[in-house]
């Protein structure tokens, strides 16, 4: 099966600064990858780059069947994106946020009611301006926008920063269901105990490029054929924890 | 586009509602502008009938730059253009609908200008038709010259100083037709205003094209 | 910026930088080094090259000319006496300040098309000289009209539209010199060069609709019938004034091709820089 994501010897720009300088990355279907890192590395950039956010300048990139050298475009409406901003409008109420967001990506009335509830903010929260709520209480507003799309890639950047235990356990929660579902996922956490036993698969950034898995010295990102082990064990889905 | 348009334009003027920006700084701050321009003249009556209109649409101007500086700081929120990349919306329904969202709020501040002009400065209102065709016309000139000029510099640290620079001499146009247009309905000779509302309207709908086509090409550049 | 730090190290081969258009092989301003392979030719650490030093000869010996023509040789006016001789320059510069207008506005659209920084980079050397040319326009047009028309300024349709249209390429300058991610930079300048020649000739035709409703110009305009020697000057001011902007414009060019060729090679010496942080292991995972 064609992968969701396929990267080789990817770069990216952030302004002057190739803050991607050579990624080698596969994601199969249905699969939980977690991306770890010092700060830096070039995690946030790599996810927005899946995105099709920061254009990729070097190597190849197709993500969904959609080549982001190319055309960048088409692959945006069909990932969802829970990045360090929360893309909310703070004099509007989460219903009003959700519902924008939602219509934007045509999604229909059920879907924003669905997903304001699966994140817990469908009672008296819903009707408060997103400006007065806590930080937690935002991301999960951002959150119920990104069910709302029913993106086929997630990409969570630190998704369990400034959440309560509780809230951590239900977004591990609705990942997994997504999963189940037919989406695929990338996230990025310094969160690594929680992070580890929900992904499926560890991939080490340094400096922008990816690390192997099985030998820590050993840095590819240079476009040469990637190891076969490591091709199985994605395609298997099974867990290679580093460490 | 237009069905982004109208949930681009329904979003602003929501945000318009509950933060009320317009309705309790920029509305009062226009009104402001129009006291000022009678202390900074002689508060003489004649003078400030004969020069009215120009000072009618001086105070819609700089009205206009915090009303367009305003609309361009909701995309400009922690995420948002991310978001707005990522939803799908048409770029150009995107433009259209913010352009829409500022003309009706620089609509409702010219109707309390006009009121202001008519009772400060002692204006006798005529020719209503051509003073409302060139309204329409001059304010949707405003809105989407300004709609696209918000986006050319939004993100920059120094937008603030950038819009006015860019924005001020590329409306020279707008203020001199709605000006003409004015004084031609209050000295009650119509026929030599309506040149100058098509040439709004042309302006107007030139702005609106160019803003469409590249708006997406601005919200691309980060 | 200075040209002779940034170009000692730059990869373009004279002959790529010299045509006023943007040379061809270079590879899209996303894909630094996509179309690649540039000639690893040491590069010329300055602008010049042979053309533009027949060209700026060229130019010298037609001031001289016209300085001999036009100050010298050719008879006063009539009626405006010698100030007619401010007309000379200031002709030809107005009509070269809309040339730099048209060269911006022209590239800007053709990079919104082609994506290719030498149109980018045309765009602003023509907004540029523009504007120097705006600015000698303005100058001298004040000048004349202090003896003709008793004052340095006055809101003649064209003195006020040029003034204007100075405000705009200043705003565009100014819009370009931010120091912001250049892809980012370029589009938002394309943008606005795009609008920098409809909006000037808008602005123009407004204005002078606008004073000639007013007052019938019964100023003396700037353009009274002329002939001979007076002639001979104003089409030697056109030549000077012509080849001082194409050296002006080539030069400038260049010096915008060169920053951006050094702008990329900045990016291959970030990358190798960027991977050097990943070799050394990590210790401790």
């Amino acid at each position: 099966m064609e992968p969701v994501v396929h990267l080789r010897a990817a770069v990216a720009l952030l302004g002057r600064f190739p803050a991607l300088a050579g990624i080698d990355l596969d994601v199969a279907r249905r699969e939980i990858v977690l991306l770890r890192g010092p700060n830096g590395a070039g995690k946030t950039t790599l996810l927005r780059a899946l995105a099709g956010l920061v254009p990729v300048v070097r190597g190849e990139a197709v993500v969904l069947g959609c080549d982001l050298r190319r055309d960048a475009r088409s692959v945006r409406p069909r990932v969802g994106l829970l990045g360090h901003g929360t893309g909310l409008f703070d004099d509007l109420t989460v219903v009003d946020n959700v519902r924008f967001w939602g219509r934007a990506s045509r999604a229909d009335a059920g879907d924003v009611a669905a997903a304001l509830a699966l994140v817990g903010l469908d009672g008296h929260l819903r009707d408060i301006a997103v400006g007065r709520l806590s930080a937690g209480q935002r991301r999960r507003t951002s959150l119920a926008c990104l069910l709302a799309r029913r993106p086929e890639l997630w990409l969570l950047d630190e998704p369990h920063a400034g959440l309560d235990h509780e809230t951590r356990d239900q977004l591990d929660e609705l990942v997994r269901r997504a999963v189940q579902q037919g989406a695929t996922v990338v996230l990025a956490s310094h969160e690594l105990d929680r992070a580890e036993s929900l992904a499926h698969r560890t991939v080490e950034l340094v400096g922008g490029m990816t690390a192997h898995p099985d030998q820590p010295g050993f840095v590819r990102g240079d476009g040469r054929p990637s190891d076969q082990s490591r091709e199985q064990n994605a395609s298997a889905g099974e867990v290679t924890h580093v460490a | 586009m237009w069905r982004d348009a109208v949930l681009v334009a329904g979003r602003d003027l929501r945000v318009e509602r509950r933060s009320r920006v317009a309705t309790n700084q920029v509305a009062p701050f226009s009104l402001l502008v129009l006291v000022l321009f009678a202390f900074a003249l002689d508060p003489d009556r004649q003078l400030l009938e004969r020069v009215a209109s120009g000072l009618f649409w001086a105070a819609v101007l700089f009205s206009a730059l915090l009303a367009i500086a305003r609309s361009a700081a909701i995309d400009e929120a922690d995420g948002v253009r991310d978001a707005l990349r990522l939803s799908g919306l048409e770029p150009g329904g995107v433009f259209v609908g913010k352009a829409a969202a500022v003309a009706v709020v620089l609509l409702a501040l010219e109707v309390l200008l006009g009121v202001g002009v008519v009772v400060l400065y002692g204006v006798d209102p005529a020719g209503a038709g051509l003073l409302a065709l060139t309204c329409v016309a001059a304010t949707l000139a405003l809105a989407a010259t300004g709609t696209l000029y918000g986006a050319l510099v939004s993100g920059l640290r120094v937008r603030e100083t950038l819009l006015p620079l860019l924005l001020l001499p590329t409306l020279a146009p707008v203020l001199v037709g709605a000006t003409r247009a004015f004084e031609a309905a209050l000295a009650g000779v119509p026929a030599d205003g309506w040149p100058w509302v098509g040439l709004l309207s042309a302006f107007a709908v030139a702005y609106l094209i160019a803003g469409a086509l590249a708006y997406g090409s601005l919200l691309e550049g980060s | 910026m200075t040209p002779t730090t940034s170009s000692t190290t730059s990869s373009a081969s004279s002959t790529s930088a010299a045509r006023p258009e943007p040379p061809g092989p270079t590879g899209p301003a996303r894909g630094p080094a996509a179309g690649g392979a540039s000639p690893t030719s040491p590069a010329p650490p300055h602008t010049g090259s042979r053309g533009t030093r027949v060209l700026g000869g060229a130019a010298l010996a037609s001031l001289a000319l016209l300085v001999l023509y036009g100050l010298v040789v050719s008879p006063a006016d009539a009626e405006m006496a010698d100030s007619v001789r401010l007309m000379y320059v200031h002709v030809p510069a107005a009509t070269f300040m809309y040339a730099g207008c048209v060269i911006a506005t022209v590239a800007s659209a053709f990079w919104l098309r082609r994506r290719t920084p030498g149109w980018d980079a045309l765009a602003g050397a023509g907004a540029e000289i523009g504007l120097v040319f705006a600015a000698i326009t303005l100058g001298t047009g004040s000048l004349w009209g202090r003896p003709t028309w008793g004052t340095y300024w006055t809101w003649d349709a064209r003195l006020t539209s040029t003034a204007l249209l100075a405000a705009m390429l200043l705003g565009y300058l100014a819009l370009r010199r931010l120091d912001v991610d250049p892809g980012a930079r370029s589009s938002r300048a394309a943008v606005l060069g795009l609008l920098l020649l409809p909006n000037a000739i808008v602005v123009n035709r407004s204005v002078e609709w606008w004073r000639s409703l007013h007052q019938q110009s019964t100023l003396v305009r700037l353009d009274p019938t002329i002939e001979g020697d007076m002639l001979v000057a104003l089409m030697l001011g056109f030549l000077a004034i012509g080849l001082v902007f194409c050296w002006l414009l080539v030069h400038r060019f260049r010096l915008g091709w060169l920053e951006h060729q050094s702008e990329r090679l900045d990016l291959d010496a970030a990358l190798a820089a960027r991977r050097a942080e990943a070799v050394p292991p990590a210790e401790g995972t």
